[in-house]
């Protein structure tokens, strides 16, 4: 949306959701959006910028974090000015709170719904440049339109109606979000399926670095729905089942306010030793020590989740939590323009943008900061919008072979109506998601992940082996499924792949057997490229500007 | 076990809609959506809903549950199954699609209608417009508001009147009625006092029990009735009838309805006078005529005294 308002200051856009636009999963962003405004301490661009490449374990791309940090004091206040609801400090400035990893009190925040307010204040502006934006509500996004290194437009259909329709553009914008749900237990949205990437990765786009897949430390013991880092930023406690602050162990500078990927592993570990809660699989976060009233103002969706999920009041008790994946840092390769880039030498996908989590570009390295992703949806989503307007300014609608384009994804949705298989997709879709969770998870190692890829592997060739009960065209919910299922399928594989070549321990990719950070031979990005025989990997260099990577306490 | 009776409809096969039961053994912890989810992925993959986030934030999920709407994975499914049953429809006051989908296209219309975005003059100041906490509280409730249409489905208005704007809508207007960055209250509650606005709203309260968020529309309503009294908006039936409610209780602590709809009408609304002529016709035929001299109560000094603290 912030791209669409970007580019509509000059001319035309079609935004396209399979949901509706205020149904996007940034809204389930709870705790913050980063900026150092320096509202309640002193802060600088240049320690919000150590903290992020620290935080992502020196992987980041610094040149692109530099000017992404230097942004967003005025992204934040351009969204204030839009009319963002934001929490106040008593002389009315916007107020911050503490975050993981972050040095300094730096995360925006409306109550615990930040991304709810952004998303909200977004949508508003939309409806406001109704002559511009053009909204196409519940319509899917099938295939990228390219002709050699260009890309002239995008195939969709309308759920409603299952009407496939080729939509000519001189520029597409990429803003699909991230793919959480090939995981057992995640704080993603159904919706969150990989449809970009896998669709960028048809039409050759490489996609960089799938392996860095963040767990969120407090995700809703068995649902993973998430409770926010806010929670600790406002004081909570993580408690093992003996009752400690086990964080002591692990990052005693920080403790709970440790980067995720730290946070996360310290809870899977007291977890596998056998100090989760009562044996089980889950650990507390204790809030119960910051009072009703500190609860009600700062945290109050958090304790209704609690109370509507699992009859929990973290005003009288712990909540049971787990860690749940929540963020993919890896996608779609673009540089620092929002451009997409196809290679290692930054050669330009013409017409071809993408920003948010679908892409990467990158400025989160191995390991996202907690209240950097609505920054960086933000951020790029207007870097992105401005680049494409640059652009389709200065070319003309090129030619589209219509039929053949519509022919493709026909001939997919005729090839899943006409399997008359055995194979149950749901049945499918569970297998994927437990083998992500216990082969691909917060600790990895080269058996597992062998595993993990040749079971992957069976389960595509199962997918193909399947039956749809739902045979319409109307509103056909089933046929929607099983085609998102068969991207999990696809980026499963290619996460996997991935983790199985990288022989080091960063962010958050851990290799039980490879524990250490390798800077000699793993200081670069991965690439991996589709081809005739499979997964192809190739790697890009890091830039490094400011920053020379050092070992990473907290 | 129990039986979900789920409302089902595809015009595609059959144009009326019919119930059909599905028994399903409710898994400890399981919401409604996880229900519903399961039957799905179970037993009929042609089930046809909305959901997204799972988590009560992106809205997509709300549906009639045992005749009211809820949203669909922020209920625990078994503390709505009755003698063994729930019964499953899609909301109400927008026309179904297919199964549980509705149409969504008039309620977007009518958000649509409020203005929904931050008005203002000034231009903006090199940093942040300041916003003190207490005035953040003003619009922290109604911003919390996430479009699911519960309150819309049930609104008891809109089954009767469709050019009412609705409770979602009118929350959504008191959201920029109430921000202390906004510069056209006046203008806004002037458009929100006509016809279909504030005032058709007839205080039944339905929105507020069925909104599974603190945006709680028929408060906000009542936020924006305040604000308009204030700015002095009175020149319409609802302001005028509020007034003269108020006017009556006060001098007399019972309500004069001889009075109230001449007074709500306007006194030199003379159309709307003569319409009210037939109605006192009808009431006298009826002998539904309240008295013609109107008594104060024997207490009306307590209520004069209320008033006067309220007033304080």
């Amino acid at each position: 949306m912030r791209a669409a308002i970007e580019v509509s200051k000059e001319l035309d856009v079609a935004l396209l959701t399979k949901v509706y636009p205020s149904r996007s999963h940034s809204g389930a962003a709870q705790g913050g959006i980063a900026a150092a405004l320096g509202n309640s301490e002193s802060d600088s661009w240049e320690e919000h910028m150590y903290d992020t490449v620290k935080g992502g374990d020196f992987l980041n791309d610094q040149d692109a974090v530099e000017e992404y940090v230097k942004s967003a004091p005025r992204i934040i206040y351009e969204l204030e000015h839009m009319g963002c609801v934001f929490s106040r400090t008593p002389e009315g400035k916007i107020a911050q709170r503490s975050f993981g990893g972050h040095s300094k009190p730096r995360a925006c925040f409306s109550a615990d719904r930040t991304g709810h307010a952004i998303l909200h204040a977004l949508h508003e502006q939309l409806m406001k440049q109704s002559k511009t934006i053009k909204i196409y509500n519940e319509w899917y996004m099938h295939s990228l339109i390219t002709e050699g290194n260009r890309c002239n437009g995008v195939v969709v259909s309308d759920i409603r109606t299952g009407a496939v329709e080729v939509m000519h553009a001189k520029a597409v914008i990429f803003c699909t979000g991230g793919y959480g749900r090939v995981f057992k237990i995640t704080t993603n949205a159904f919706a969150s399926t990989a449809d970009g990437v896998m669709a960028a990765f048809d039409a050759g786009v490489p996609m960089e670095d799938p392996e860095f897949v963040q767990f969120h430390p407090s995700g809703l013991y068995r649902q993973g729905i998430l409770f926010s880092e806010a929670a600790r930023g406002e004081g909570g406690y993580l408690l093992n089942g003996k009752g400690e602050r086990f964080m002591e162990k692990y990052a005693p500078s920080r403790m709970e306010l440790a980067p995720r990927d730290i946070v996360a592993r310290a809870e899977q570990s007291e977890i596998d030793e056998g100090r989760g809660v009562n044996g089980e699989d889950y650990i507390h976060l204790d809030l119960r020590h910051l009072g009703e009233a500190r609860i009600m103002e700062r945290l109050p969706q958090i304790r209704q989740l609690g109370i509507d999920f699992i009859s929990v009041d973290c005003v009288k008790d712990p909540l049971p939590i787990q860690p749940t994946a929540h963020y993919s840092m890896g996608g779609i390769p673009t540089n620092k323009f929002g451009q997409v880039i196809v290679d290692g030498e930054g050669t330009k996908m013409e017409g071809f943008f993408a920003a948010g989590e679908c892409a990467c570009v990158s400025v989160h390295g191995a390991n996202r900061l907690g209240t950097n992703s609505l920054l960086d949806a933000t951020v790029f989503g207007e870097r992105s919008g401005k680049s494409a307007l640059e652009y389709a300014k200065t070319v003309d609608f090129a030619k589209v072979n219509e039929g053949r384009e519509k022919t493709k994804v026909l001939k997919l949705f005729e090839d899943i109506f006409q399997r008359d298989g055995t194979e149950s997709y749901n049945q499918i879709r569970d297998e994927m998601k437990v083998e992500m969770m216990k082969n691909c998870g917060v600790f990895r190692d080269d058996e597992k992940l062998k595993v993990c890829i040749d079971n992957i592997k069976k389960l595509q060739s199962r997918f193909k082996n399947g039956k749809v009960t739902d045979k319409g065209k109307l509103f056909n919910t089933e046929i929607y499924e099983i085609i998102e299922l068969g991207n999990m399928l696809r980026v499963a594989e290619i996460i996997a792949v991935a983790a199985l070549a990288r022989n080091e321990s960063r962010g958050g990719h851990y290799r039980t057997d490879f524990p250490k950070r390798d800077d000699v031979d793993f200081l670069k990005h991965t690439l991996v490229h589709g081809s005739e025989e499979g997964l192809e990997l190739k790697y890009k260099p890091v830039v490094i500007t400011k920053h020379q990577p050092a070992e990473r306490t907290y | 076990m129990a039986t979900f009776k789920i409302k089902r409809y595809n015009p595609e096969k059959q144009a009326e809609p019919y119930f059909e039961d599905f028994d399903l053994d409710i898994p400890d912890g399981a919401t409604l959506l996880d229900c519903i989810n399961l039957i799905k992925w179970t037993q009929d993959g042609s089930l046809t809903y909305r959901m997204s986030c799972r988590s009560a934030i992106c809205g997509s999920c709300a549906v009639k549950a045992n005749g009211h709407a809820v949203l669909a994975c922020q209920k625990q499914a078994v503390s709505l199954v009755k003698d063994g049953a729930v019964q499953i429809e899609p909301l109400g006051n927008m026309k179904p699609i297919k199964d549980l989908v509705v149409d969504f296209a008039p309620f977007w219309d009518k958000i649509n209608k409020v203005k929904p975005y931050l008005q203002t003059e000034d231009t903006p100041p090199q940093k942040e417009r300041t916003q003190s906490p207490e005035e953040f509280r003003l619009i922290d409730d109604t911003s919390t508001c996430i479009m699911c249409g519960a309150c819309y489905s049930d609104c008891n208005v809109l089954e009767v009147d469709d050019n009412f704007l609705g409770p979602a809508a009118l929350a959504k207007a008191q959201r920029f009625v109430g921000d202390s960055r906004d510069s056209k209250t006046l203008e806004r509650v002037t458009e929100l006092s006509e016809p279909g606005g504030i005032w058709d709203c007839t205080h039944c309260g339905e929105c507020v029990e069925r909104c599974p968020k603190p945006a709680e529309p028929f408060y906000r309503i009542k936020e924006i009735m305040t604000v308009a009294l204030e700015q002095g908006v009175h020149n319409n039936n609802g302001a005028r009838h509020a007034l003269s409610f108020t006017k009556s209780i006060k001098h007399s602590g019972r309500l004069n309805e001889n009075m109230i709809p001449v007074e709500s009408m306007g006194y030199f609304n003379f159309k709307g006078l003569i319409e009210l002529i037939p109605i006192g016709l009808r009431m006298l035929l009826k002998r539904k005529i309240p008295p013609i001299i109107h008594k104060s109560i024997d207490d009306v000094q307590d209520v004069k005294r209320i008033f006067k603290e309220l007033d304080q």
